[in-house]
């Protein structure tokens, strides 16, 4: 019998997967498992959420070694019989959909942000040519791999599950971890924000960046930017860039000062509910995609805005 | 060390125009991902500090020997290029640069970009592994080799992982890593000498899977936003507060 299973050591983002499992099981009738690994405090959790759940508990077993973690989910998938995998496709999950994948012989498809049925397919979407395009596709083979992005589903609300022992045999891992740093400094995250203030290469002086937090302040928001104003000026982390290289936001508001809009960053930001943009290009591409724009000199226009809203 | 650095050749995104939610490939031109090109620039780096051979290997149309001028002169020693049909589905194009490496031979190390620049799957790089049967770590920030094994950082959304990774392995690196470096004229001048090897699938001795998936319709998002400009800082602010947003201070 099909089934599902799906993974993610984030129990947040499991229980996304157990929301699109739940979705993608009334097209393809079967169960739903989750696998958990080393972490019996998850599989108390989904299983608290109505989740049928293996918990593998083994100390030679680390999910940073992306060949243990793929043979542990493929021994699952082939002792339960699932046609389906879903992962989550933050960093972890894509890096093991393609192993996982090419074990399994199966048609794998990541960064996916939903999927509807039409004619009785399930069609799949997913940004396309750097983000320029949304492509929707199906998996042909008879096994399917689905990694899903991070907030696409809302997480499972339920009960009544459970949690069974998984024992494996595991190889020792060929990669070692010396060393696990939680990420210094900035901890910001800019895709759980209502509001963002976007500064974009149009805000030509760091300085003016003051005028930027009053703003934010005013508004609520939090501080995010294109790539190049973190990853080349330095003036912000790289955990606040939005766009391809970045995160994909969709915030309430978003306020983007100096931003042209090369798709590489408005496909981080296109979902926003309403754009606001400030820029001196009246034929930006970014004012295509805004409700409001102001074309003005942001030296000018920044000051002005923090001022009047503080 | 003998680094291969799997390299996608894809159409310069800057330039690509959307037009009826179609996007207009003619006439834009080829280029590597900005990402292969740290991962190009990460190689080089290793191989400077612990000598060896850089080996790019790519696939994708007859243009090939003219879109791997740009990483031969920004550093890599040879380039073995695979013309093929260049809409290569990501277990196909794992295929044949498992095989590549293969037919190279002794390989000890084989750099990705974390995703392409066009599709970002992000999958190609593990497949290689799951071929090959090495091990693997995506995301490095940083690379450093240790006798016979890396010691390299996976840079996670919320943490780092410092890893002892023995080789052969196969390594994805993030945008930051390095800054790639811009060839001088020379070096652009030198790549054109530097050896190249054209393979076509037949010569790899294998035969590409069938694509595990299918594009049904590949379209420029529609874009139903209100374009309303507005003339002054104060009519901004009005705006923001009949959409709801007004200050919260």
């Amino acid at each position: 019998m099909a089934g599902i299973l799906i993974f993610s050591e984030k129990t947040k983002l499991a229980l996304e997967l157990a929301s699109a499992a739940s979705e993608l099981s009334a097209v393809n009738p079967g169960e739903i498992h989750a696998l958990c690994i080393n972490d019996p405090q998850e599989a108390e959790e989904l299983s608290a959420r109505g989740l049928a759940v293996y918990s593998l508990e083994s100390p030679g077993l680390s999910t940073a070694d992306t060949a243990g973690t793929a043979a542990a989910l493929l021994a699952l998938a082939n002792k339960l019989g699932v046609d389906t995998i879903l992962l989550s496709s933050d960093r972890r999950g894509k890096e093991l959909a393609g192993r996982v994948a090419e074990a399994w012989e199966a048609g794998c498809l990541t960064d996916v942000k939903g999927f509807s049925v039409q004619d009785g397919q399930v069609v799949f979407v997913r940004n396309a040519l750097g983000g320029a395009t949304v492509a929707t596709q199906i998996i042909k083979t008879d096994r399917k791999l689905i990694a899903f992005t991070p907030r696409a589903f809302a997480p499972l609300e339920g009960g009544g599950g459970s949690i069974l022992p998984f024992e494996l045999e595991i190889t020792a891992p060929s990669v070692k971890v010396l060393e696990v740093r939680s990420k210094a400094g900035d901890v910001v995250d800019i895709q759980g924000a209502e509001r963002l203030v976007i500064v974009g290469q149009g805000v030509e002086n760091q300085a003016d960046l003051s005028f930027v937090e009053q703003l934010a302040k005013a508004l609520g928001a939090e501080i995010a930017c294109s790539k190049p104003v973190a990853s080349d000026k330095k003036w912000l982390s790289e955990e606040r860039i939005v766009g391809l290289s970045g995160k994909i936001c969709k915030p309430e508001a978003a306020i983007i000062l100096g931003v042209s809009g090369q798709v590489q960053f408005t496909v981080g930001i296109r979902e926003a509910q309403v754009i606001f943009s400030i820029n001196n290009d009246e034929n930006a591409y970014m004012n295509k995609i805004s409700d409001y724009i102001l074309v003005a000199d942001l030296k000018d226009a920044l000051p002005e805005l923090a001022k009047a809203l503080a | 060390m003998n680094i291969v650095v799997a390299m996608k050749q894809i159409p310069d995104l800057q330039q690509i125009r959307i037009r009826n939610r179609q996007p207009v490939l003619d006439d834009v031109p080829l280029t590597f991902g900005n990402i292969d090109k740290n991962a190009l620039e990460a190689a080089v780096q290793l191989k400077e500090a612990a000598g060896g051979q850089v080996i790019v290997v790519c696939a994708g149309t007859q243009e090939l020997e003219d879109t791997v001028k740009e990483a031969l002169a920004a550093g890599a020693d040879e380039a073995r290029l695979v013309v093929c049909d260049p809409a290569l589905e990501s277990s196909q194009s794992a295929r044949l640069i498992a095989a590549a490496v293969q037919q190279i031979g002794a390989v000890d190390l084989i750099l990705f970009g974390e995703g392409s620049g066009d599709n970002y799957s992000s999958q190609v790089s593990s497949r290689v592994a799951q071929i090959l049967g090495l091990p693997q770590v995506g995301y490095a920030n940083n690379i450093q080799v240790e006798g016979s094994s890396l010691r390299v950082t996976r840079s996670l959304e919320d943490c780092e992982e410092i890893l002892e990774v023995p080789l052969p392995a196969v390594v994805s690196v993030t945008a930051d890593i390095n800054e790639a470096r811009i060839p001088s004229v020379t070096q652009i001048l030198k790549a054109g000498r530097k050896p190249k090897e054209t393979w076509d699938i037949g010569q790899l001795g294998i035969a590409l899977p069938a694509p595990g998936v299918e594009t049904i319709s590949n379209l420029a998002p529609e874009t139903e936003r209100k374009q309303v400009m507005v003339k002054t800082v104060a009519d901004l602010v009005k705006a923001l507060e009949t959409e709801g947003f007004g200050g919260r201070g």
